[in-house]
């Protein structure tokens, strides 16, 4: 006998990610899903960028990670609200679901805030498939890695809605080949605007900064 | 990596379609429908699916997995077309702001019982 059933596996996750999406409109914050693999930069881009939109737009951060509490503890350097979701309580899971982005927002508090960053997992396969009830999505790539990440990972890159490349410090000393990243993210995602930038020397923040804000404020209104 | 909890979901969807009132239920197979796109390995879902579906009626089922291709549609010139790498840009026109129609789907369609 054939049962017939037609339904999304994750339909449990999208329809969480809805309600955080109506809970996040509601607040009136913008939120930003920050994804990357280990290592790109992702925490200390995020300190720098906290330092250049606050006091003027009250942001707050949920940090993601397997384990530890190191990165919120960086991130609360620069006075930034933070909260941080370790998923090893929950099986180590490699990203961050709905329901957890739910809870961890209420623990922060949203009625305060203008700006909501998640910091997921640095993982450039299962966040993407994720829905957490973002506005946009930003992947970081760095030039550590390889020029062709984005045609190993097209759905992480797909989705994105803007992409940082970081570590342009480090470009005299190695034979990463920049434009090339770019054009490859531009073969998966001809329209994803890419933000070439230096966590450690701050160079290239402008473009990256102005385009949160317009973001924030396309939004909010504030 | 996120299989396990995949599998997980299955076997919930799964459990909750079987008519409470049968006894000793045995499901032989469970259909889905995975986009090519999707973040999903399939030994790796078997993998999970085996050590999970354990002592429940699922035990033993076959996963049979209906591949879904990646189409999209150009936002400019409206070509449809089948994307077989990670080059999502639309070989028709220069700009290929595109759009996805099919290939991030993970659905399960139906399940087969024993009788």
């Amino acid at each position: 006998m054939e049962i017939n059933i037609q339904k999304r596996v994750l339909e449990a996750n999208e329809t969480q990610a809805q309600k955080n999406r109506n809970f996040f409109k509601d607040q009136n914050v913008f939120v930003i899903n920050m994804m990357s693999s280990p290592g790109s930069g992702k925490t200390q881009t995020l300190c720098r960028t906290l330092e250049k939109l606050m006091p003027a737009i009250r942001t707050g951060v949920i940090v993601g990670d397997i384990c530890t509490t190191n990165d919120a503890d960086r991130l609360a350097v620069t006075g930034v609200k933070v909260t941080q979701i370790n998923t090893d309580q929950f099986g180590g899971d490699c990203h961050l679901s709905a329901n957890l982005i739910f809870d961890a927002a209420k623990k922060l508090g949203c009625d305060d805030l203008d700006l909501l960053i998640v910091e997921n997992i640095g993982n450039l396969v299962c966040p993407a498939e994720f829905d957490i009830g973002e506005d946009v999505r930003v992947v970081v790539l760095s030039v550590t890695e390889g020029e062709d990440k984005p045609l190993k990972y097209p759905l992480m890159f797909r989705v994105a809605d803007a992409a940082i490349l970081n570590k342009i410090d480090l470009l005299p000393y190695l034979d990463f080949d920049a434009p090339l990243a770019v054009d490859n993210m531009k073969k998966v995602h001809s329209r994803l605007p890419v933000f070439e930038i230096s966590a450690k020397t701050q160079e290239g923040f402008e473009p990256w900064i102005e385009w949160i804000k317009l973001k924030v404020f396309e939004k909010t209104g504030r | 990596m996120h299989e396990m909890g995949i599998a997980q979901q299955l076997i919930e969807i799964a459990m909750d379609s079987i008519p409470k009132e049968m006894v000793n239920p045995k499901v032989e197979k469970l259909n889905l429908r995975i986009g090519k796109l999707s973040a999903i390995v399939e030994h790796s879902l078997t993998f999970c699916f085996e050590i999970l579906s354990k002592d429940t009626p699922l035990e033993n089922a076959r996963l049979d997995i209906e591949f879904v291709p990646v189409t999209v549609r150009c936002d400019s010139c409206k070509h449809e077309w089948e994307v077989t790498g990670p080059e999502f840009g639309c070989p028709h026109c220069a700009d290929g702001n595109v759009k996805m129609l099919t290939g991030r789907e993970i659905e399960i369609t139906s399940l087969e019982l024993a009788d």
